[in-house]
């Protein structure tokens, strides 16, 4: 029983960290920052996901603890990848400028957020909330 | 009454919640300050959430959350694939563009999110006026197929939950 929990551990370990290391080499390796963005965000996702499920076997099975902090990293982690990437990208947009990038049309009134000002903004509050609501307050 | 202790329950609910899985424990003094910090964190910052998203159908959030998760799992399989095996110069970049039908910005949020998350895309920028969404695509053949996936997979469902 024992040697079968162990290797089912080992071979989730092991899982993720091929996961990991694919991630990390598709950072190395791939051309330029959007398709690097997608090693870190994905790849990585799998390989974090695999160590901390591998944690909660260990942690059932030799303390005989059900622990609930891995699902929470998870959350989280969940929570920051998307966003983080979006920031990368956004400075990316800056930097690059939108002729350079060739962005395909909106196809609305508006051009793209990084370029563009939103229809209703004031210059003086470019915070407002300008995204338009259509189901009550 | 009630909606003035708790202006926010669901940011309550959430909270209590947080706060018991950080504890990694049951205890009832524990659970006592959790939902203290559920009733009083958005009692103070309830200056910060002018509007509230509107869920419905937590059943149909299930469901979201298990096919996001699958596709989570397809998306690594198949970057690790393309990363490994794909020469850099037979990649087929794009920037596409996703016009939305979806108003609520908890919904556009979360879109964005499952997007960054899954298969080979990447959510990149919103139009100004938020009615479209700007995607990355590390390598696909059929950008217009992208983008009919993503609305149907996870827009239609985002749009019965938020709306």
């Amino acid at each position: 029983m024992d040697w079968l929990v162990e290797l089912l551990l080992s071979a989730v370990i092991v899982f993720g960290g091929i996961f990991g290391l694919v991630g990390s080499y598709g950072l190395a390796k791939l051309p330029d920052l959007m398709s690097r963005l997608h090693g870190p965000t994905k790849a990585t996702t799998l390989g974090v996901g695999s160590v901390l499920i591998a944690s909660i076997i260990f942690m059932l099975w030799d303390q005989s603890t059900l622990t609930v902090h891995e699902l929470l990293i998870t959350i989280f982690l969940f929570l920051t990848a998307p966003i983080t990437a979006n920031f990368i990208a956004k400075s990316f947009l800056h930097r690059h400028g939108q002729s350079e990038l060739k962005l395909p049309e909106t196809g609305s009134e508006c051009g793209w957020a990084s370029f563009d000002k939103p229809p209703s903004a004031d210059d003086d509050e470019p915070s407002s909330l300008t995204i338009p609501r259509r189901h009550g307050k | 009454m009630l909606a003035k202790l708790l202006p926010h329950p669901l940011l309550t609910v959430t909270l209590t919640i947080v706060w018991m899985m950080l504890l990694n424990a049951f205890s009832i003094g524990g659970l006592v300050l959790g939902v203290f910090l559920g009733v009083t964190v958005p009692l103070l910052t309830q200056a910060f959430w002018p509007s509230r998203p509107r869920v419905r159908n937590p059943l149909m959030i299930a469901e979201y959350g298990l096919i996001v998760l699958w596709d989570i799992v397809l998306a690594n399989i198949q970057v690790a694939y393309i990363v490994v095996f794909k020469p850099n110069n037979k990649l087929r970049q794009h920037f596409i563009a996703v016009p939305l039908e979806i108003y609520s910005p908890e919904a556009i949020t979360v879109l964005a999110g499952t997007i960054t998350m899954t298969p080979g895309t990447v959510s990149a920028d919103l139009s100004a006026d938020g009615r479209v969404l700007l995607v990355h695509c590390l390598d696909t053949g059929d950008p217009e197929g992208t983008v009919t996936q993503i609305k149907t997979r996870y827009e239609a469902r985002l749009k019965e939950i938020f709306e």
